[in-house]
């Protein structure tokens, strides 16, 4: 049990995908705007992830490597995942349209979205039990919804600001970034002591 | 004279990282050493060659409607061919990219310059856009990633510098100075290379499935 609360937690807080990691700079980057866009990016992504996991985890354990095919990895799981946000449209545009029509917009996105492919594998790399993994991935949705949020509020500060023409757009945003990635290093080793 | 002008544009005008801001996230996670960034550069750059070539030349052959599936198997297969070949000859090189040499074929560059470029362009036109694309994309990794090891690291290619070696700035080896050095670059770039600032806001434009997820930008109200 602490060994799970440990995962997600550090999922969360010290290896954040966003910033610790670099994994899903576009969306970060680029749907941090509003508050509710990003909210529905980050949950679409949070559920997609699970889902990615969920499915490619048996994939890669029971399919590819008792048959030796473990190099094939990159491109199963690439064409899952891809299969599966399409199904997980037509899925909720059929059955939930409410749902859809708030994280519908998002799905296709998340198909080239590194965060997902990058969770599977490294769910595997790190020879996580299907539970583990399945813990990993939330608590790296998580994260990802976290830095969105918080960053979407830091950005709303930076419209209003006056900032030298050549800095305006991109590179303060990405200033903006390493500040808030700089709060994060501040839990480094905490989650290790915190169980000790 | 035009094939030139194709493969220079990828260099400084196009430069796909510092000016059509593709590939973001390999940009910040493998530029903490000179080493690690020219092996990055370089396996993209031969996912890219590769990729285009066969796009370019497939482009009659692949239907309109699934061109973006097709584009990502095609790719994913080379990418384990390279990633094969890094495992089997540069073992040390694979070790330092990790989990970012597979995601390559998530890589923006590749995939953007298929849907920009390849399926529009004859093969030769598209290898050479790949050659100028990857030296782009090499040159501004190697940019950030010199920056970030000389004063970070205090080392150069792991050579240690004298005076540097014992004042480096380890921040700039962390994550927080992935994203200021990779901002001030940028900001270096609109400042010198082009004439203003692009009015149009980063992040969607350029981006390969820009036009699926058109009800997101909407939503953003860019």
């Amino acid at each position: 049990m602490t060994k799970l609360i440990i995962i997600l937690l550090s999922a969360v807080f010290i290896n954040n995908y966003v910033l610790s990691r670099f994994l899903g700079i576009c969306p970060f980057l680029g749907v941090s705007k509003k508050l509710d866009s990003a909210t529905g990016m980050s949950i679409a992504v949070i559920f997609v992830m699970l889902m990615a996991t969920a499915v490619t985890y048996p994939i890669q354990m029971y399919l590819l490597v008792p048959n030796d095919l473990g190099y094939l990895q990159t491109i199963v799981f690439i064409l899952v995942i891809a299969a599966l946000v399409q199904l997980v449209e037509i899925v909720l545009k059929r059955y939930i349209p409410s749902l859809h029509k708030s994280l519908g917009v998002y799905l296709p996105l998340i198909t080239t979205n590194c965060a997902v492919l990058g969770v599977t594998i490294l769910n595997i790399d790190e020879g996580y039990t299907f539970l583990e993994a399945m813990v990993n991935s939330l608590g790296s949705g998580l994260g990802f919804f976290l830095a969105m949020v918080m960053f979407s509020g830091v950005r709303s500060k930076i419209e209003g600001a006056d900032i030298p023409k050549s800095f305006k757009g991109l590179p303060v945003t990405l200033i903006a970034a390493s500040i808030t990635s700089l709060s994060f290093l501040g839990f480094g080793g905490v989650i290790e002591n915190l169980f000790a | 004279m035009k094939k030139l002008d194709n493969f220079t544009k990828g260099i400084i005008k196009e430069n796909p990282v510092l000016v059509l801001i593709l590939g973001t996230c390999p940009t910040l996670a493998t530029s903490t050493s000179v080493s690690s960034a020219i092996g990055m550069g370089a396996a993209a750059t031969v996912v890219l060659l590769c990729s285009n070539i066969v796009i370019s030349a497939l482009r009659k052959v692949i239907p309109d409607k699934v061109r973006i599936p097709c584009y990502i198997v095609l790719i994913a297969g080379f990418v384990t061919m390279v990633q094969m070949l890094v495992k089997a000859f540069a073992p040390a090189l694979d070790k330092s990219l990790g989990i970012y040499l597979p995601l390559i074929v998530v890589n923006c560059i590749i995939l953007g310059r298929a849907e920009m470029f390849a399926n529009k362009n004859k093969v030769i036109d598209s290898a050479i856009d790949a050659l100028g694309m990857g030296a782009g994309f090499t040159l501004a990794l190697c940019a950030m990633a010199t920056i970030r090891e000389v004063f970070g690291n205090g080392t150069f290619f792991g050579i240690p510098i004298p005076v540097l070696e014992s004042n480096n700035i380890s921040i700039l080896t962390m994550a927080p100075g992935g994203f200021f050095v990779f901002g001030l670059l940028i900001a270096i770039v609109n400042k010198f290379f082009t004439s203003k600032p692009k009015k149009k806001d980063f992040g969607c434009e350029g981006c390969p499935s820009r036009d699926v997820c058109r009800g997101a930008a909407e939503k953003e109200g860019v």
